[in-house]
């Protein structure tokens, strides 16, 4: 048995996306083999991380500023939402450097299974934001699941408010396919191609 | 003269050349070598026949054979933590493909997670087999397929589209969901009308594409029953439900439009019943014995059996002209149902296709005919020996 501290580290490696508790211990080990290389180093990255990381007050994003680097870049087109699931779709659509416009992160989608409704979702402050004047379009980046359509159909239905029209990713988004799976061309395609919802 | 080897090659038709299950029902582990021709698998009561089809069935997506929970497929036993598994390799017309499959048990004792792998790599969802691998079967419990609910043949129905448009599977899954999303919401009493409006829409654009592909197969499937001779009795066969038979009458856009409406309409029945009044989900597979003018649950049992092989055969000889391939078949005791002469056209007809079937027996001598032209198995007491 090992001591509480490494059972620790196994512990909560484990629980790292990709990770079961087999590879936890072989990563737990490789650091402590590497440990001036990587292990202190990484706890050093995790600390600062830890301490610097804010979620953006505006659209959802991570980051170490709130207002995020995105929100607060003067170069970006402001008349021009894009609704994301997550943090790792606005990253994926960042990664591709095709889209000029500002982000909106609702951090989920609809399932009434998963018992998640939509003020669990950041929509009543994407209506907010949507209803600013300099605000002129919307675009649905949402995954084509049957969650992320409905979540697309809701979200248009609340918009109708504003002053904005409403568009969604051409259809290069496979069934079922998640954004951050797709690789740049294809979702630069996607937003070229985008049409009215 | 055309050189040797810019011949074109026949195409490789669908078979399982080699099954390995682990915690697999009865078997501890098992492996099977096969090659393309079809399975016979003979032994005692409770040796473990219809267990080795089911782990087949698993390679389709769906439940399986028996339409258990993935924990209930478990051998009784097995180490925690294991799970069951079902490995393959699978001659396509497309090529080789390597399927693995099981019981996702890291994610819990009572998880129903099914894990898939094609050649090795995960994919997300089972729905991806049906791309690879189609699966059609008769089990002794489908004797009462015509006279039981219509779920049942519907599901038959469905397993038979797979084979032939794979993205069916998919836009099955995709109707389901949104319809326990929506019954969930109903359930809960919520009055969200653009939450449920969403969900409608869902259902209604992927309920239209169900019922448009159940509508094309059966009617190519009349064309190839009409076209059968032998000694197996024609059936003439429709499908019916709302979408469906709306789809024989107006354009796809205003039935799925048809569908929202009503949808929305009986949102307060809908919650109060459970589950939706009106969708894809309701359909039948209607059958009639043409020779005899009688619906199918009126015929006899093996009048009933005989029309089913017939229908089975029928999506075979279909499969293999536009497919290049007949599905997999898993015939759990057929043979001992059927008299001299149907059993005889059968074999002949199996060989005949090409089909890679698996057939299950007590008695090795119902399949003499076989001998030499199909793989045999011995199988007892949970133990599987080539013969
Ligand atoms: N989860 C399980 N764990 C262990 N054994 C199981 C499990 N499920 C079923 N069995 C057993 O597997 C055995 C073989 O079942 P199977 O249905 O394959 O028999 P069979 O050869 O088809 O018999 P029959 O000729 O009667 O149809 C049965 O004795 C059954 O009780
Ligand atoms: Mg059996
Ligand atoms: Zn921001």
């Amino acid at each position: 048995m090992n001591s509480p501290e490494i059972e620790r580290l196994i512990q909560l490696l484990a629980k790292l996306p990709g990770l079961g508790p087999r590879s936890a211990r072989r990563v737990a080990l490789h650091l402590m083999k590497k440990r001036d290389g990587l292990l202190t180093p990484l706890a050093e990255a995790l600390g600062a991380a830890a301490e610097a990381v804010r979620t953006c007050s505006v659209c959802g994003n991570l980051d170490t500023r709130d207002p995020c680097h995105v929100c607060t870049d003067p170069r970006r087109d402001q008349s021009t939402l894009c609704v994301v699931e997550e943090v790792g779709d606005l990253w994926a659509l960042e990664r591709t450097n095709s889209f000029k416009g500002l982000y909106h992160v609702l951090g989920g989608t609809l399932s009434a299974l998963e018992g998640i409704g939509p003020d669990d979702l950041s929509i009543a402050a994407l209506v907010n934001r949507a209803r600013r004047p300099e605000v002129s379009e919307v675009i649905l980046a949402l995954n084509a699941t049957v969650e992320g359509q409905t979540t697309a159909h809701y979200v248009t239905d609340r918009l109708t408010e504003c002053d904005v029209t409403v568009s969604r990713l051409a259809h290069g988004v496979p069934v079922g396919g998640e954004l951050d799976y797709l690789d740049e061309g294809t979702l630069t395609a996607a937003l070229r191609a985008r049409r009215p919802f | 003269m055309v050189p040797e080897d810019a011949a074109p090659r026949p195409l490789d038709r669908l078979a399982v050349t080699r099954l390995t299950l682990s915690q697999f029902r009865c078997y501890e582990s098992a492996r099977l070598h096969l090659d393309a021709r079809p399975v016979v698998l003979t032994g005692p009561n409770g040796a473990g026949k219809t267990n080795l089809l089911e782990a087949v069935s698993f390679l389709a997506p769906g439940r399986g054979l028996r339409r258990a929970r993935l924990s209930e497929v478990e051998r009784l036993g097995a180490p925690a933590g294991q799970g069951w598994a079902v490995a393959a390799q699978v001659t396509t017309p497309f090529g080789e493909v390597d399927i693995g499959t099981g019981r996702d048990a890291a994610a819990g004792e009572r998880s129903e997670r099914r894990l898939v792998r094609i050649d090795g790599r995960p994919v997300r969802g089972q729905v991806a087999l049906a791309e690879h691998v189609a699966v059609v079967w008769l089990t002794p419990q489908m004797d009462r397929l015509f006279s039981e609910g219509a779920s049942g043949r519907r599901r038959f129905l469905d397993r038979l589209v797979f084979g032939f448009d794979p993205a069916h599977a998919g836009r099955l899954a995709r109707y389901e969901l949104a319809l326990r999303e929506r019954a969930r919401l109903l359930r809960e009493g919520s009055r969200d009308d653009a939450w449920l409006a969403g969900l409608e829409a869902e259902m209604a654009a992927t309920g239209v594409a169900v019922a448009a592909a159940r509508r094309e197969l059966i009617e190519r499937l009349q064309a190839a029953i009409d076209q059968a001779v032998g000694p197996f009795p024609q059936a003439e066969i429709a499908v019916s439900g709302t979408l469906e038979d709306g789809l024989g009458e107006e354009p796809a856009l205003a039935v799925e439009e048809g569908l929202r409406r009503r949808l929305a309409e009986r949102r307060r029945q809908d919650g109060e019943a459970g589950g939706a009044g009106v969708g894809p989900h309701r359909s039948d597979l209607l059958v009639r014995h043409r020779g005899k003018a009688m619906p199918a649950e009126l015929c006899s049992t093996g009048e009933q059996k005989a029309l089913l092989v017939s229908i089975v055969l029928a999506n075979a000889r279909l499969m293999t002209a536009e497919r290049g391939s007949p599905p997999l078949l898993l015939l759990d005791e057929v043979a001992a149902h059927l008299d001299e002469a149907r059993r005889l056209a059968l074999f002949a007809e199996l060989l005949d296709l090409g089909a890679q079937a698996w057939m299950t027996g007590t008695d090795r001598a119902t399949f003499a005919e076989l001998d030499g032209a199909a793989t045999a198995f011995r199988v007892e007491d949970a133990h599987v020996v080539h013969t």
